[in-house]
């Protein structure tokens, strides 16, 4: 890793996405919408946005990183860029690291402006502390990414990445704890769900929809998609081969 | 200072026995040659033939090599290498979402080229009108000479150019020529490769490939010399198809 590399690596994912106004609207005005679709649909039963509001914005950032992701990492195996990056000093985790980091900043904006419009507009309630739900929302982010980074490895087409979306995503969404107690899952579906990092995910969100403090539980499970985010960008690296036939 | 010397005369490129599996065949049959410091060496041979292969194994991205090469005095593909060698693929490797100077700016950073490199390779490839426009509103020739400024960023030592002149108008073909001479005179090695014949009078030295096999090592004038051949096309065809070969 060379800190000029990983740094260049990630202005230049950055002025990509700049250039690209479509994805920004998508990243930013898609998520408020919603939230503010959810707002109105929910107007007259007093506590069920406050109760969806905070899960869905820890879910945005992992569907529409892992579609953004993958399509940009796509676009570099497919394009020949990448190839080129390999046989240049360029290492591994500056590849890896400058798309996270790229997109994790991304994630930053994106939860700041989902949250202010919808803690400050909308009057959404949390328990917890406002910052610790954005840190939850710009980690789901991060962890999208580096599943798009991954899965990018077994699409050949842009079409093909962007399926892979609902076959990896909704299980999980239907495991994740999201719909309800996950004690009341089939004891197989509990130990799959067990082994899915959004579940740690959503459950960080519970923590912070029922305590005012941030539990050691909070931690674990940052913790838990904390490692898993590593342990898929390793992964990943395998992926990146100098050499191809 | 002696070694210094002595490091200078020995080849830029060595390669012995090099065999090359691509899918399930061999498209590289055990190839031998040398390619000389400060010269513009032509690997010319029709589409098909191996030439990106060859290439992708001296740069070191190619799988299931075997044999010997050696670039710069170091096993292809070693770490020290990588900023020492500037290859352009033969489809242009650039990102087409970024103007040519965010692309420049980017590849430079990564070469840890020095300040004003980005300007010298602009001028070099005759595109500072374009420096502001994005790729993907260029022409493929256009877009070919942003992928081969990128190549030259930090002046490597050895430049690997795949088919760079492919697809360009007759002007721009012959000032390219002159630049690649120009680098050479300046201490650079260039190996280009090109499936077009005529491009042979441009090269101070010439390897013809055909089907992975290597059929000529020489300049042009020894070339035609040996087949008493009028140009490369004809002395290419007499190599692969001796008179008394070729079918009635
Ligand atoms: N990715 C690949 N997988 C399998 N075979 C390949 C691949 N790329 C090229 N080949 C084969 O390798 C041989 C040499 O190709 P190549 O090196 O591209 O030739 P040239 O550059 O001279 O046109 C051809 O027979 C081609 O079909
Ligand atoms: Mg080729």
């Amino acid at each position: 890793m060379n800190p000029r590399i990983l740094s260049a690596t990630t202005r230049r994912v950055l002025t990509q996405l700049r250039h690209d106004p479509r994805t920004i609207a998508l990243l930013l005005l898609a998520p408020t919408g919603i939230m503010a679709l959810l707002d109105w649909i929910f107007a007259s039963s007093p506590g069920v946005f406050d109760h969806w509001g905070p899960l869905l914005l820890g879910i945005f950032p992992l569907i529409i990183m892992f579609l953004v992701t993958s399509v940009a990492t796509l676009r570099e195996r497919s394009g020949g860029t990448l190839e080129r990056l390999l046989a240049l000093p360029v290492g591994k985790l500056d590849f890896l690291l400058g798309y996270g980091i790229a997109f994790g900043l991304a994630a930053t904006v994106q939860a700041a402006v989902v949250g202010a419009v919808a803690f400050g507009l909308l009057g959404m309630d949390i328990t917890g502390p406002v910052l610790a739900v954005v840190l939850v929302a710009v980690l789901v982010a991060v962890l999208g990414s580096s599943m798009g980074l991954l899965l990018s490895a077994f699409a050949r087409t842009e079409f093909q990445a962007v399926q892979f979306m609902p076959a990896l995503i909704i299980p999980q969404l239907l495991l994740c704890g999201l719909l309800g107690d996950r004690s009341m899952l089939p004891r197989f579906l509990e130990l799959v769900g067990d082994v899915l990092p959004l579940t740690y995910a959503v459950d960080a969100m519970r923590v912070l929809q029922a305590s005012t403090t941030l539990t050691s539980t909070f931690w674990r499970d940052i913790a838990v998609v904390a490692a898993f985010i590593v342990a898929i960008l390793v992964l990943g690296a395998a992926t990146l081969q100098r050499r191809t036939p | 200072m002696t070694k210094a010397v002595q490091g200078e005369r020995e080849p830029a490129v060595r390669i012995a026995g090099l065999r090359v599996v691509r899918g399930k065949r061999e498209v590289l049959h055990g190839l031998r040659f040398d390619v000389k410091r400060g010269e513009v060496t032509g690997l010319l041979g029709p589409s098909g033939g191996g030439k990106t292969t060859l290439m992708r194994a001296l740069v070191g991205v190619q799988a299931k090599v075997t044999g010997t090469v050696e670039v710069l005095g170091l096993p292809a593909g070693s770490p020290e290498l990588r900023h020492r060698i500037g290859y352009v693929t033969q489809a242009p490797a650039v990102y087409t979402d970024l103007t040519v100077r965010e692309n420049l700016t980017y590849f430079a950073a990564v070469v840890g080229a020095p300040a004003g490199d980005v300007e010298r390779v602009l001028t070099s490839v005759d595109l500072q009108a374009y420096a502001g426009t994005r790729v993907d509103q260029l022409s493929g020739g256009q877009r070919s000479r942003v992928s081969l400024a990128t190549a030259l960023l930090g002046s490597p030592e050895l430049l690997v150019l795949d088919e760079p002149t492919v697809g360009l108008d007759p002007v721009l073909r012959r000032d390219l020529w002159s630049m690649f001479h120009r680098l050479a005179d300046a201490g650079c090695t260039l190996l280009v490769s090109s499936h077009v014949m005529d491009e042979a009078t441009r090269c101070d030295r010439l390897l013809l490939i055909r089907d992975g096999d290597l059929v000529a090592d020489d300049t042009e004038a020894g070339l035609l010399a040996v087949t008493g051949a009028a140009d490369v096309e004809q002395a290419f065809l007499a190599i692969v198809e001796p008179p008394g070969e070729v079918a009635p």
